[in-house]
């Protein structure tokens, strides 16, 4: 054999690197031995995990938010990381949630120092927006965290990923299972990307598992834990319809302005958030849909159980579905076979061969705040705390043929229509309509939009004239105070920076305490 | 002509509703002193409304304050608030009989000369709620040029009669609507029919709106802001009663321009009344 | 008009505010402002708290304002609400009221 290398290495010099036949299982000893072929994944503990998969000092852990506040994935596992003395890693979740406040304590300590999430909540985001951080927090749309972690920039050593069922070789889904949450789609992304794909399970089932969501073939290792989440706070019962009157009112608006976009034609795609109003005119578009004999091909999301009884009904054929927000939606995964399970990168990577938001011609969004320019944020509140996600607002309002924001034009005292947006979140070229309570406005580059909303009678006004009613109700704002300092980077889907965080200024607070309160005191002495 | 199918109930005390009922442009708003406000709160809501009547945001809406009867320790203040503020219209709860009109307008136009108010400028709407009311109605109606509406309220009203709502075809309700339509007719106002108070049910406030609407009631009153876009698209003419008034319309001015004093439909006399009735459905269908 | 015993108007609802009145034994005004909108608004709600006072002509108390997000209209509404049942008063002068 070695006299055959060597001349086949002279007749062609790359060839000098194969190797010679030794044994059936040379390279993988592990197969040799029937209790390894089959259970080398499985791991005693999280602790065993960790240690096998290699993690050191530095590197980068990820994880996904399909449990929504019923996780308990993110806590354990840096619980864990805490105790055996991790430091200095960098966290990047798909999103996090009010119940990863412990992350604060962490953060405090060391363990965690870099953050990429698309959104914060709760204490964390308290914490953060008050400077806890020496690096700013990365925040990123879906689409965008895939593109981070294909261009490298994200480079995730170790994923962590909780799911709802799992047989020992790693195949794994959630819509199956005590823990269903129904779409895995930001976890098969991480399973794909990451060096050391950990799998977390209540429930270990016979193998081969069916369906497959994340394959046998990305799984290194598994871990069978007593709580991966909470039943009760992954899938609430679907939303009913708001009852809110101002939200009826603002998503029957929305529905007409759709009616008479241009868009509503047989077949049509389309996609709302997950807000009371966004919810509510889906109900509305049905009855439009059902007198006018309109039925939709496509609905994306972000899917709801409004959205799945549409499904049901037979008014929309095909549901992609990249999380599912309550238990009708997890039910409809599980059962229709219109309703297909899809990955963040087909979903809205802009760079993606094949991205699912770029086919849908009606968006239905909310916003915290627009301007006289159409920019939104979602992410930076009345308070100038960075909470509230980046989702996948900005890569389907790029995407989508029509984008529309529902919003309150006031919301207490606080305008939603402003001059300048506190964060850009998505730029104004991606919003076509602002539907108000107050009345409807349509960005001057979709004039042929606009006059048909005019010719069907809609309150239709400029943004300017918005913002003055808003600002006739509750007066002219103080501009928010902030500090040199950055504590979040706004990333476009594309990578580039469109917006930073700054540090936000208070008079008082308190970052233990529950909420954040603000007082002043003024004194005023007046002689009788 | 003024459109007055959704009288919208705000209670005088809640702040949040005083700072957003315009947005759902019902064709009236009725600031509440009486009912929805208690004792204890009487004077604060009064403040409330006062500054609410002021606000630009209500200066395009009809506005109308339900005063606290005259006789208690309540009403002539809140009648100083409600015509002081500019309220379009005072609404007089418990109406009995035309005297109390008669009174009523004395003392507006008291405070009309006291506060620089043109004199006659406010008006007047009473609510029935009792069988003396129900029985005095046409005096009531009749009893001052500033009575714009009359409305029957069904809960006292049916509390006076001992009995209650049946939730079916209500027959203890139909005299006391048919004698406050006949009165508003015969006084050339309008009539507005009873609060519909399950808010949780559509389908219901929909089968009543269609009663009153069947019996000619202009309008009713609403205490939910969802009730105001379900009355106005019940109350939407239909395409062929649009097309048809239409037609009676270009009749009525044909007839005008060649002269004729008499005006004709498809071989048929057409009425002034039906005229009127033709403006009116034009109206609803372009406010809808 | 003088503050003579604590009162209080309004609610913690949002979009109202709650307004508590006392004497002053310093013979001096003193205005304490708490809100969910603090920074974009904090400035105004004192102007529009002192404004209506000034006309009201109470030049001694302490006033202390819980507010939740409530417009200017409801502000004066309920600090007047305040002062007339802080200084025990059942006229009102329509005037000072506007």
């Amino acid at each position: 054999m070695e006299n055959v290398l060597a001349q086949l290495s002279q007749q062609a010099a790359e060839l000098d690197r194969l190797q010679p036949f030794v044994g059936a299982n040379a390279q993988t000893p592990y197969l040799a031995d029937p209790e390894t072929k089959l259970h080398r994944k499985l791991c005693e503990s999280l602790e065993e995990a960790i240690k096998r998969s290699g993690l050191k000092d530095g590197m980068t852990i990820s994880f996904h938010h399909a449990f929504r506040e019923g996780d308990k994935v993110v806590n354990q596992v840096v619980d864990t990381l805490a105790r055996m003395g991790f430091k200095n890693l960098t966290l990047a979740s798909s999103s996090l949630l009010n119940c990863h406040d412990p992350l604060v304590e962490h953060i405090k300590s060391g363990v965690v120092t870099q953050i990429y999430t698309s959104g914060l909540r709760g204490k964390l985001a308290e914490a953060v927006s008050n400077g806890l951080m020496k690096r700013p927090v990365q925040i990123h749309s879906h689409g965008g965290r895939v593109h981070l972690l294909q261009t490298g920039e994200l480079k995730v050593d170790v994923a962590f990923l909780g799911v709802a069922c799992c047989d020992e070789f790693g195949n794994a889904n959630g819509s199956h299972g005590n823990l269903n949450c129904g779409s895995l789609g930001y976890a098969k992304v991480d399973a794909q990307y990451a060096r050391q794909v950990v799998l977390l399970t209540q429930e270990m089932v016979n193998f081969p598992n069916l369906p497959v969501s994340i394959s046998q073939d990305r799984v290194d290792l598994i871990v069978k834990l007593e709580a991966v989440g909470d039943p009760s706070l992954i899938s609430v019962g679907a939303a009913r319809v708001t009852k809110n009157p101002r939200d009826l009112l603002i998503a029957r608006r929305a529905a007409d302005v759709i009616e008479h976009s241009g868009y509503f034609k047989d077949g049509f795609s389309m996609q709302t958030g997950s807000g009371g109003a966004s919810t509510a005119a889906t109900r509305f578009l049905e009855e439009r849909m059902s007198r006018d004999g309109i039925t939709a091909s496509l609905a994306l999301g972000g899917i709801t159980g409004s959205i799945c009884d549409l499904h049901k009904k037979g008014l929309i054929k095909t549901v992609a579905d990249v999380q599912s927000f309550d238990r009708d939606a997890a039910e409809s995964l599980r059962t229709s076979p219109g309703h297909l399970e899809i990955s963040a990168n087909e979903y809205a990577n802009p760079t993606s061969k094949g991205a699912y938001v770029d086919r849908v011609d009606v968006v239905i969004l909310s916003a915290l705040e627009i301007d006289l320019d159409f920019n939104v944020n979602v992410i930076t509140g009345s308070d100038g705390v960075m909470r509230g996600a980046s989702g996948g607002h900005c890569d389907v309002a790029a995407a989508a043929n029509l984008s529309i924001i529902v919003a309150p034009l006031v919301r207490g005292r606080i305008p939603t229509v402003v001059r300048r947006v506190t964060t850009v979140l998505t730029p104004g070229e991606s919003i076509d309509v602002l539907v108000t309570d107050h009345g409807i406005a349509v960005n001057p580059k979709r004039p042929e939009v606009e006059q048909r909303l005019r010719d069907a009678r809609l309150p239709v006004m400029t943004i300017e004239e918005l913002r003055q009613r808003a600002v006739g109700l509750t007066g002219e704002p103080e501009p928010l105070e902030f500090t040199e300092r950055i504590v979040g980077v706004i990333r476009y889907r594309d990578g580039s920076v469109i917006d930073v965080v700054r540090q936000v200024k208070i008079y008082v607070i308190d970052v233990e305490a529950q909420r954040l309160k603000s007082a002043t005191v003024e004194l005023e002495h007046q002689h009788p | 002509m003024k459109l007055r199918r959704s009288m919208l109930f705000v209670p005088g005390s809640n702040a949040g509703a005083l700072s957003t009922a315009f947005i759902y442009k019902p064709d009236s708003i009725m600031f509440d002193l009486e009912d929805a406000v208690a004792q204890s709160e009487k004077d604060s809501a009064r403040l409330m409304v006062f500054q609410a009547l002021r606000h630009p945001a209500y200066q395009e809406i009809e506005t109308v304050v339900r005063v606290n009867e005259l006789n208690t320790q309540f009403g002539l203040k809140d009648l100083e608030a409600a015509v002081g503020g500019g309220a379009d219209i005072v609404r007089l709860p418990k109406t009995e009989n035309a005297d109390e009109i008669h009174d009523l307008e004395a003392r507006v136009a008291r405070i009309e000369k006291a506060c620089g108010r043109a004199v006659g400028d406010t008006k007047l709407m009473a609510a029935i709620e009792s069988a003396s009311g129900v029985v005095n109605a046409v005096a009531i109606a009749t009893a001052s040029k500033r009575m714009i509406a009359i409305a029957i309220a069904g809960f006292d009203y049916l509390v006076d009669m001992h009995t209650r709502r049946s939730n079916g075809s209500e027959p203890e309700l139909f005299y006391a609507r048919a004698a406050v339509l006949h009165a508003a007719r015969a006084a050339h106002i309008d009539a507005f029919d009873v609060v519909y108070g399950n808010i949780d049910d559509d389908e219901g406030f929909l089968r009543e709106v269609a009663i009153a609407k069947g019996l000619g009631f202009d309008g009713k009153s609403l205490i939910h802001p969802k009730q105001v876009e379900l009355l106005h698209r019940a109350y939407a003419p239909t395409k062929e009663e649009v097309d048809h008034a239409n037609r009676v319309l270009a009749a009525a001015e044909a007839a005008h321009r060649k002269g004729l004093g008499v005006v004709s439909l498809d071989g048929k006399m057409v009425d002034p009344p039906v005229i009127e009735e033709a403006e009116m459905v034009l109206q609803r269908a372009q406010s809808s | 008009m003088k503050v003579m015993k604590e009162a209080i108007a309004g609610t913690l609802e949002s979009s109202d505010l709650l307004v508590k009145v006392a004497p002053s034994d310093k013979g001096a005004r003193e205005i304490v402002i708490q809100s969910e909108v603090i920074k974009q608004f904090g400035k105004q709600i004192k102007r529009v708290v002192a404004e209506t006072l000034d006309k009201l002509s109470v030049s001694e108390g302490s006033i202390v304002i819980e507010d939740k997000g409530a417009l200017d209209c409801v502000i004066r509404a309920r600090v007047q609400a305040a002062v007339l049942r802080g200084a025990g008063s059942e006229e009102t002068d329509w005037g000072t009221l506007s």
